[in-house]
């Protein structure tokens, strides 16, 4: 049983469709990117999982339970954590307290702010700070330590690397791996493609809301990737 | 250039160990005004009490939970009705029945939050209203408890407190009393324990806090239970004073207008603002209250002009001014601009 099993899953914005059939697996303890052009319709995958957009049912199976319906709060709690698009930080709450608000579901596991600031020394020393007067790689750093903070067993991230200078990107993506060697399965939405191959152990590539390639990075050539991503009539 | 280094949050300051001294001192003095205090100054002081308990119940609604609502008058009436159900009709003890119009008022603000919860923004606020309005219809249908011309406690009642008139006026005293401390000292944990966290959470981004496991729907009505909860042992305390009841005075809106113009003026989102609105507040009335309507007409002028002037109210003036917190639940942002 795969931990996360999304079986042809449409999404709408009102009108407007913009997830066509998806299907996807996860297995645990693997990383996972999402590469593709802007309104590819990645985040709204990952909304999709987190309970921000509503679903059709049936699409969205959790260690075998359907939570295509579940409320956003509620999937936290199943152990599916987020780092939103641009970071979206609390202004009114200083770092720790935006670390703290992470572990709001109360859910049973192996971080606190201890590991947290063990992870990201620089939170520590900036703990009293209003987040968002922190830098954006400071930001990203306790946005990721927020989503950690719920303990969760699958944790999405949402272009982690927006904004950010390469080499804050690299900092950043340096703690991946010691994430996903206490045992959290990693999904990626990133558009910087290079990134996203390093750390993934498979690579989904959506284009205008449906899946057009998916493999091995290794396996995948600069070609299938440039006709998956932009489109092969361009 | 601004320096981000150069910026903290703060939340407990000079002031506010300054002021749980000063706290301390005036709660003291408050204590024993029943034994050199006289009868008038003691039924001012319980009308403020609980003018002030009623406006940090609805600031934590409106100014921390987002629930503008103009119908807390439904539990306040409900909860002066409990006291004469209870104690003429069950026979519990007056005082008493104050904790169990609260309980009481928790449970019927179930029901409720059920229907003016589907409501967003100004209809939520028109929604309570009307809640409070059918509140008054269904107690005026009452005909054991006086139906539209409402009812008195009888003297029996009113003995059992206790038999003499001066030990019974204190007593009155030190429950107002008590209540309006439990209420702030509640509302000032509540605000700096996980669920202020994610109320604060809530009021910033309410998808980010979604998001990470703050169920919006749920603080908010644990927010709506508490206030309601209050308001309705607050309204058995009013009715307690007043020794008579009838709908159009339980279920009045002006009991909700007061407050309203109290929070706004003091400062919304705050727990002093309310402190200070409510010491404006009865400033103003206590000279002008033999004008009649040009009171009320200057009552309303004030607010329009705080509004405009000063949104964050005369707290938010005074706090910025002099960098004042007694209650430092809020975090503050503060930097220092670095000039090099």
């Amino acid at each position: 049983m795969s931990l996360l099993e999304v079986n042809n899953l449409d999404a709408f914005y009102g009108d407007f469709q913009a997830l066509f059939g998806i299907n996807l697996a996860i297995e645990e303890g693997e990383a996972v990117a999402i590469i593709g052009a802007n309104g590819a319709g990645k985040s709204t995958f990952l909304r999709s999982v987190s309970g921000l957009v509503t679903n059709t049912a049936d699409a969205i199976n959790y260690r075998g339970m359907d939570i295509s319906h579940r409320a956003a709060s509620d999937i936290v709690g199943q152990g599916i954590a987020m780092v939103p698009e641009g970071r979206k930080l609390f202004p009114s709450l200083s770092v720790e307290e935006n670390l703290l608000i992470g572990g709001y579901s109360q859910r049973a596991g192996a971080w606190n702010l201890e590991r947290i600031y063990g992870m990201f020394p620089i939170l520590k020393e900036r703990r009293d700070v209003a987040g968002t007067a922190l830098s954006g790689g400071e930001q990203q750093m306790t946005a990721i330590g927020r989503a950690l903070m719920a303990n969760p067993e699958l944790i999405l991230f949402d272009e982690l690397s927006l904004g950010l200078a390469p080499i804050v990107i690299n900092d950043i993506y340096e703690s991946l791996p010691t994430i996903k060697q206490e045992g959290v399965t990693l999904l990626l939405v990133e558009q910087d493609i290079n990134k996203a191959l390093e750390v993934a152990d498979r690579v989904y590539c959506f284009q205008e809301g449906r899946v057009s390639l998916t493999g091995v990075p290794r396996n995948l050539t600069k070609d299938s990737i440039a006709a998956a991503y932009f489109g092969s009539d361009k | 250039m601004i320096n981000s280094s150069r910026y903290w949050v703060q939340r407990s300051t000079a002031t506010s160990r300054l002021g749980a001294v000063l706290g301390i001192m005036l709660l003291a003095v408050l204590i024993s005004v029943p034994y050199w205090g006289g009868r008038a100054e003691m039924r001012l002081l319980v009308e403020v009490f609980y003018i002030l308990a009623l406006a940090q119940l609805w600031n934590l609604l409106a100014g921390y939970g987002g629930l503008v609502s103009v119908g807390q008058q439904a539990f306040l009436g409900f909860g002066g009705y409990m006291l004469f159900v209870f104690s003429i009709h069950v026979g519990v003890g007056a005082v008493w029945t104050i904790p169990l119009a609260g309980i009481l008022g928790a449970l019927i603000s179930l029901p409720v939050a059920f229907l003016v919860f589907r409501l967003r923004g100004h209809y939520f606020a028109i929604g309570t209203w009307v809640v409070a309005e059918v509140f008054m219809l269904i107690f005026a249908q009452i005909i054991a408890l006086g139906g539209g011309s409402g009812a008195s406690l009888p003297v029996s009642v009113v003995r059992s407190i206790a038999s003499s008139r001066s030990v019974r006026e204190a007593t009155i005293y030190w429950v107002a009393l008590a209540v309006v401390v439990a209420v702030i000292v509640v509302i000032y944990l509540l605000l700096r324990s996980r669920h202020g966290l994610a109320l604060t959470a809530i009021r910033d981004s309410e998808e980010a806090s979604r998001s990470l496991g703050v169920d919006n729907f749920r603080a908010k009505l644990m927010v709506y239970i508490f206030a309601a909860f209050g308001t309705a042992a607050i309204g058995a305390l009013i009715f307690l004073t007043k020794l008579r009841i009838s709908p159009a005075a339980a279920f009045d809106i002006n009991w909700t207008t007061t407050v309203i113009f109290i929070v706004v003026i003091g400062g919304i989102g705050t727990i002093e603002g309310p402190i200070i609105g409510t010491i404006i507040y009865f400033l103003l009335r206590e000279p002008l209250a033999d004008y009649g309507s040009w009171y009320l007409i200057l009552l309303g002028s004030t607010a329009v002009l705080i509004m405009l002037k000063a949104p964050q109210g005369i707290w938010g003036l005074i706090s910025e001014r002099f960098e004042l917190r007694f209650f430092p639940v809020q975090r503050q942002l503060r930097w220092t601009v670095n000039d090099d």
